[in-house]
């Protein structure tokens, strides 16, 4: 069993809000039953980690919280994802509005092929923020959020992509919060870097708690028990154990649980 | 076998590099005897064409320069703004399905012989709009131009899709994921990381009409002006080129000698062209 | 947390940019679509100025100054003679650079100097490989208008497109190929002849017949080598004079008679015709040879 590194507070779960409530969420890639009857409750100002062995459909479900998922050809979904009380998939629901309160960090740092100031005055400028003044600032402080503006705040207009991969992935991290969302998606964010960049990543999401209700898939147990309030276990496109980190790690309730963060197999 | 092979092989590889030698000491031997009757300074200043005059001709590139300019500018202003959009459409928008079944198409429209397109310039394009702009002459700049817009739309739309087809999706994806519409993420992030690939395409396409005969031979017209006038008669290098060799300019007279030093303009500009589409394309290549 | 950005106005603001994205999209859409519409439209002249015209008596007649009776044997024999002389000329040439450079070459600053010279030679106009066939063989070797003089000419012009088309087929053979035939003590030479060429074979074809479909629809190299278009008998050796289609059509489109634009349109039909047999060969082979591997 894995030894708590940190000591966590979670408040009584009536007193927090839910940010997102699923309900029998199924979807098929074509004829692929990806995820099965998903019931999930994300609460606000929290970090959620979703683990599970590859495949188990983790991805998918943090993808479909902001619709990315329809960018896969042939996708079906049936059931529901409410955001704050509204159904993501009305047709009224306009996604671009819902991703600008949902905000995504992605498996492998993706910063545009654009300077590092252009990078985080992407997103404020193409929703309508036009006063240089303010472009200024939003950077600054989405620099400083991502904790990387000490890093570079004597280049900005260098291109991101001279930046190492961990400190493109804060980049990445800090033009999401240029949008200032309420949630923050991440998917497998630390996979793609190095340990002492993933520490830093680490860091920043406990920091980053205080502010905003963070998703993130992860395959990394450690990560997830290090990290994270609440901890859903995914297997073979189902919820296996939704539960707070702490007694899930260690006291799970399925058997399947105790197999995977045991080791057993995944 | 073993040992002849290579040789033989190397020996068809040497047949290229023959070609384009042939092509450059073609024209530089007979754009020598040319410019022994002709000097070099009237041909780049003089601003006349009149190489059928034999008394009091004159052998100024500049109109034919100009014919062939005009006519590819008015090329490009429909292969480039239709061809991108197409580009964009097909990379950003359409779904698998739609691009498979509108790529052959525009194969087609690209494989179809340029005196189709000449042919279907003056007998249709060219009435066509003489309906709406009543001065235009039966011989113009303005049809064949835009016919040749039409026959290297494909040309643009095809190499440009590539280009932004290769733009990583994972890009993309963070774009559409901070709430950019598909539009803003293609031109504001797709456009700009593909922009080296595109451009070079424009180039190549402005090679492409500067290079292009028949359309503007058979309805351009043979008046060689220095106009920028598209309701004229006009003509391009190319054209004047078809109409010297068409007729008979007895070999060793000084207009038979012009054609080569027409041709070897010509090959310039499209050599230039190419050779700054290859820089682009190579000097600004994204890295991704 | 001090907020910079106004997610109501976000919102407002969203209108508009999602009314300028649908506004994009249809005419993004329609610029895809034009192509295709011009397409149509020239097919729908051509063929309804064909109707009528387009007759056995036009597939067997020799040029006339009536164009009644004018017909397209001469030129569509002819065609098919340039055919037969550039498709084995080019594939042999072409293939062959192919080869010595994915196979035998090593990456030096001479093979690179050749590639280099092939991508800019597919970029020179048409009309001045005429102005090398006009010099180097209808004067030089004295080939005159002759169906070899235009053969030569119209193999060196479509050879970047066989040797471009052919080198990606190579490329395209898997290695492993090649190391299992190596494995059984082939030589070199007989690995690319008998493992790696027939592997290549469907895509070397592919596009050569569409390299070949260029030749066949080029004009401009042939009028400056000073083909005729009035001509009343076929080649019988390829040291003949001979016409081919697109000579003849651009002579009846610039004839001033109404009629003969009938005739050229029946022409283009013809050679139309010609061209989507070629092209439907290859799109054939594709298809039937596609995944081998």
């Amino acid at each position: 069993m894995l030894t708590m590194v940190k000591e966590k507070t979670i408040a009584p779960t009536e007193e927090k809000a839910v940010v997102y409530r699923t309900k029998e969420l199924n979807l098929w890639y074509g004829e692929h039953h990806a995820l099965k009857n998903i019931e999930l409750d994300i609460y606000e100002n929290e970090v959620t980690a979703i683990i599970g062995p590859s495949g188990c459909g983790k991805s998918t479900y943090i993808k479909t919280l902001n619709r990315m998922i329809e960018l896969v050809p042939n996708v079906r979904t049936s059931g529901e994802i409410t955001y704050r009380g509204r159904n993501i998939f009305d047709p009224t629901y306009r996604v671009e509005e819902l991703r600008t309160q949902v905000g995504m960090v992605f498996q492998k740092p993706n910063p545009f092929p654009k300077s590092i100031y252009e990078n985080v005055a992407y997103g404020p400028r193409i929703h309508g923020i036009r006063d240089k003044k303010i472009l200024d600032e939003i950077v600054e402080k989405s620099l400083r959020g991502a904790a990387i503006w000490d890093e570079v705040k004597d280049r900005l207009h260098e291109n991101a992509y001279g930046l190492s991969g961990g400190q493109q992935q804060r980049l990445c991290i800090a033009r999401c919060l240029a949008i200032e969302p309420d949630v923050i998606l991440m998917d497998e964010p630390t996979s793609a870097l190095d340990p002492i960049s993933t520490l830093k990543v680490e860091e920043l999401i406990e920091e980053l708690k205080k502010n905003y209700s963070i998703i993130i898939v992860t395959h990394n147990m450690q990560q997830a028990a290090r990290i994270s309030d609440r901890t859903a276990f995914f297997l073979n496109g189902e919820v296996v154990e939704f539960a707070e980190t702490d007694q899930l790690f260690s006291t799970p309730a399925d058997k399947r649980t105790e197999d995977y963060i045991t080791g057993r197999f995944g | 076998m073993e040992k002849i092979m290579p040789k033989l092989l190397l020996l068809t590889a040497a047949v290229s590099m023959f070609t384009t030698l042939g092509i450059v000491f073609t024209l530089l031997f007979e754009t020598f005897t040319f410019f022994s009757r002709v000097s070099i300074v009237e041909f780049l200043t003089a601003k006349e064409w009149l190489p059928w005059n034999e008394k009091s001709g004159s052998f100024g590139i500049a109109p034919l320069v100009t014919g062939t300019l005009l006519t590819t500018a008015i090329a490009m202003l429909v292969a480039i703004p239709v061809g991108l959009a197409s580009a964009i459409y097909l990379s950003e928008y359409a779904t698998e399905r739609t691009r498979k079944i509108i790529k052959p198409i525009l194969e087609v429209l690209a494989g179809i012989p340029t005196i189709v397109y000449g042919f279907f310039a003056l007998t249709f394009v060219t009435p066509l709009l003489q309906k709406i702009i009543p001065g235009l002459e039966v011989f113009n700049a303005l049809s064949p131009g835009l016919v040749m817009g039409i026959m290297i739309i494909p040309m643009v739309a095809s190499l440009s899709e590539d280009a932004m087809s290769s733009v990583p999706n994972a890009i993309r994806e963070g774009a559409l994921g901070l709430g950019s519409t598909k539009l803003e993420t293609a031109v504001k992030i797709v456009l700009p990381a593909a922009a080296s690939g595109v451009i070079a395409s424009f180039v190549l396409a402005i090679s492409r009409a500067i290079g292009e005969t028949m359309i503007v031979a058979v309805a351009g017209g043979s008046s060689p002006v220095l106009t920028f006038d598209v309701t004229q008669s006009i003509q391009t290098m190319t054209a004047y080129i078809v109409q010297v060799t068409t007729g008979d300019a007895g070999y060793g007279t000084t207009i038979y000698y012009s054609i080569y030093a027409v041709g070897m303009t010509l090959f310039v500009f499209t050599l230039a062209m190419n050779l700054l589409a290859q820089y682009i394309s190579r000097r600004f290549r994204e890295e991704y | 947390m001090k907020r910079l950005v106004d997610h109501s106005e976000v919102i407002q603001h969203m209108n508009g940019r999602l009314v300028k994205n649908n506004i994009f999209k249809l005419l993004f859409f329609f610029a895809t679509v034009f192509g295709l519409i011009i397409l149509v439209v020239l097919l729908y002249r051509v063929f309804t100025q064909a109707t009528g015209w387009l007759n056995i008596d036009f597939l067997q007649n020799f040029p006339s100054r009536i164009p009644e009776r004018a017909g397209i044997k001469a030129a569509l024999v002819g065609s098919i003679w340039l055919m037969a002389m550039v498709a084995p000329l080019s594939l042999f040439l072409g293939v062959g650079t192919a080869i010595y450079l994915e196979e035998y070459a090593k990456k030096s600053r001479f093979t690179d100097f050749i590639q280099t010279n092939i991508s800019n030679l597919a970029g020179v106009p048409s009309i001045v490989f005429g102005l090398l066939g006009l010099t180097v063989f209808a004067r030089g070797m004295e080939l005159g208008r002759s169906v070899l003089a235009a053969g030569l000419t119209m193999s060196l012009l479509v050879l970047p497109v066989i040797v471009v088309a052919s080198q990606e087929a190579l490329r395209a053979v898997p290695n492993q190929l090649r190391e299992a035939s190596y494995g059984m003590g082939a030589t070199k030479w007989q690995t690319i002849y008998r493992v790696v060429l027939p592997a290549a074979v469907p895509g070397i074809l592919t596009g050569s017949i569409l390299a070949l479909s260029r030749a066949i629809g080029e004009t401009a190299p042939l009028i400056v080598l000073g083909i005729p278009t009035f001509i009343a008998y076929l080649p019988k050796s390829v040291f003949d004079t001979f016409t081919v289609m697109p000579m003849q059509i651009y002579n009846w489109t610039g004839r001033p008679q109404e009629e003969f634009q009938h005739v050229a349109a029946a022409g283009i039909v013809v050679l139309l015709v010609l061209l989507v047999m070629l092209n439907s060969i290859a799109i054939w082979i594709r298809n039937k040879f596609q995944k081998r591997f």
